[in-house]
């Protein structure tokens, strides 16, 4: 009874379209049906795409729970019964847990530091005049598109002679100086905090210091968390530094830990090998998930502000 | 009023102390390793230019630049073509898609991972006898044996450019779609009024606004893209297997150092790979906007 006048109700209101101006409109329900073909197909492939961007990560969940003999045997998309098994194989060899919370103590480290010492900086080159200023700005723009390889035989051989090979601090100190992070929060600074602000404040009796943690801070804060989050992703998935620094397994991070991985007894077992992946990546999931609209306006601000 | 002005230099003071000597001081050394027969101990005796007339000569070296080439080109031209063409449906005023936020996100999702786990992940799905990837084009029909993805040059490179793509055509999306967003939809409107077709209006209108958008893409992904490594090291034996076909620029420059102590010739990789970055970013940005400048002077 109800389809039915569902159905009717639709004929009706063709016809009442039809109706007063028979001659336009047939052309123009075929357009809008072939602009809803061209539709469903595009949502199609875009889906496909989604498909094809998702399934390197489905295939490493499923074959993370599977043993070895089974991902051997063919590839099935039910998940196996041997996650707790492939976890201890590989505790056996690699502590992955350990990789990561060095990962995450660097990442925290060098995300505050850079943070910080970044926003210093910019608050220095903003807003006061002094000998040199422009010159020291240019310097550091220039160095900015310097890449990180160039110096990297001195850099190891500098961390050689201060006894600091094998420990964390090449890894964390010299981003205290991150020209980019400067460059970005200078612009910002300049265009959201006004001088008479300052001035203000200066007039209150406050010390130079007291100013910008209780003023600039603040206002900086939003493009502080912008350039974090590419901070953090950045040292988080850094390889070839730590690769060059750290010799103590125990000390790997967690990009470090998964080469050594591919060289050890682990590798064996591609169920292992499939769950050290899962757990290396998973977490970043997660936190992508909730943080996906976020890091996704951030991107687009970094490249259209410049 | 007191002069507060030389507080500025205290304010810029740590940034400095350590610039000069965790980023200024290591390229100058190595600049001056590369003149040097240095090998990780013991003097380094100065050599002159011999090691970049080494570095002109040697075949591994001239190989690794065209491999780099190779797999980033392949890469990009996919790269930024997905990017344009998703952006273009994204943004078609007529066609009024839904889940802009939900796509764009997963199309991002394989860039945040970290590249040791994407290139560990690949080497294994790729395997020719147990990966999945074989075993599911089996199952399917598409192809009748195992392909041997990672011992063939030319299909290494190929995968290696596909994977790349895979993890940054996303990354290229959201950058091209703010572009486009930052579009005035006047001229859009103005088009629709003039009968411009979707082509038209693309080639006329969205492409030449688009430029320094896609100039910024273009410049980034350069120098990111000359600097490959961690996947290509890891996907395979770490020397650039197969062939020699994966052995990309930084990687030979990881190599010489550290694997065979050649810090001398390899200080001297380093600054051959710096002068070709500069060179080609120079490139891009003279073919992107020297063309501008003699049609501005031409009006």
């Amino acid at each position: 009874m109800l389809g039915k006048t569902a159905v009717e109700k639709e004929v009706q209101f063709e016809e009442e379209v039809k109706d007063p101006n028979p001659g336009v409109l047939p052309q123009e329900t075929k357009e809008k049906n072939k602009s809803k073909i061209i539709k469903s197909i595009i949502y199609i492939v875009l889906t496909l795409m989604a498909i094809i961007c998702f399934i390197p990560f489905l295939m490493m969940l499923v074959n993370a729970t599977r043993s070895n003999e089974a991902i051997l045997s063919g590839f099935t998309l039910i998940p196996g019964t041997a996650l707790m098994e492939n976890y201890w194989t590989m505790m056996e060899y690699v502590n992955i847990w350990t990789g990561f919370k060095n990962s995450l103590i660097i990442s925290v480290l060098v995300t505050v530091l850079s943070g910080y010492f970044s926003a210093l900086t910019a608050y220095g080159f903003a807003f006061y005049t002094f000998k040199g200023k422009n010159f020291l700005f240019v310097f550091m723009l220039v160095m900015m598109m310097v890449p990180g390889q160039l110096g990297l035989i001195g850099f190891y051989e500098l961390s050689k002679n201060l006894g600091i090979l094998d420990t964390y601090i090449p890894l964390i100190v010299p981003t205290i100086a991150s020209p980019f992070v400067v460059f970005f929060l200078r612009q910002y600074i300049q265009t959201t905090l006004h001088p008479s602000l300052i001035e203000a404040a200066r007039i209150d009796g406050a010390s130079e210091f007291k100013i910008f943690h209780t003023v600039a801070i603040p206002i900086m804060m939003p493009a502080v968390a912008t350039m974090s989050i590419f901070t953090f992703i950045g040292s988080w998935n850094n390889y070839i530094m730590p690769l060059v620094i750290l010799f103590s397994p125990e000390k790997y991070t967690l990009p470090v830990l998964m080469g050594f991985l591919k060289g050890s007894q682990v590798a064996q077992n591609l169920g292992s090998m499939y769950l050290g992946i899962a757990i290396s990546v998973v977490p970043i999931m997660i936190a992508f998930l909730f943080l996906s609209k976020y890091i996704v306006n951030s991107i687009s601000a970094g490249s259209v502000k410049e | 009023m007191k002069n507060v002005n030389k507080y500025g230099y205290f304010f810029i003071a740590p940034f400095w102390i350590i610039f000069l000597i965790f980023s200024i001081y290591p390229v100058a050394l190595t600049f001056y390793y590369s003149f040097t027969n240095y090998t990780g101990s013991g003097v380094a005796e100065v050599v002159g230019l011999a090691n970049y007339k080494r570095l002109f000569t040697d075949t591994y070296f001239v190989e690794a630049f065209f491999n780099t080439w190779k797999i980033w080109g392949i890469n990009f031209i996919l790269q930024i073509g997905l990017a344009l063409i998703l952006a273009l449906i994204f943004s078609d005023m007529r066609m009024k898609l839904r889940g802009l936020a939900f796509f764009r996100s997963i199309f991002y999702l394989p860039n945040l991972i970290t590249i040791s786990s994407v290139a560990l992940l690949f080497g294994i799905l790729l395997d020719w006898q147990h990966g999945s990837l074989n075993m599911i084009l089996l199952k399917i029909g598409l192809i009748s044996e195992p392909i041997n993805w990672l011992n063939e040059p030319t299909t290494a490179q190929l995968s290696v450019s596909l994977i790349l793509t895979w993890m940054w055509f996303g990354h290229s999306f959201i950058v091209v779609m703010a572009g486009v967003s930052g579009i005035s939809k006047d001229y859009y409107e103005a088009a629709l009024i003039d009968g411009a077709n979707r082509f038209q209006t693309f080639t006329k209108i969205t492409l030449p606004l688009l430029k320094p958008i896609l100039l910024y893409i273009m410049i980034t992904s350069l120098i990111g893209g000359l600097q490959l490594f961690d996947l290509p090291m890891l996907i395979t034996d770490g020397i650039g297997s197969p062939d020699g076909s994966l052995n990309t620029m930084v990687l030979y420059l990881y190599n010489q150092a550290f694997k065979y102590n050649n810090y001398g010739y390899a200080s001297a990789v380093a600054y051959g790979l710096f002068v070709i970055t500069l060179i080609f970013s120079a490139i891009v940005f003279k073919g992107m906007y020297g063309k501008e400048r003699k049609q501005a002077r031409q009006v």
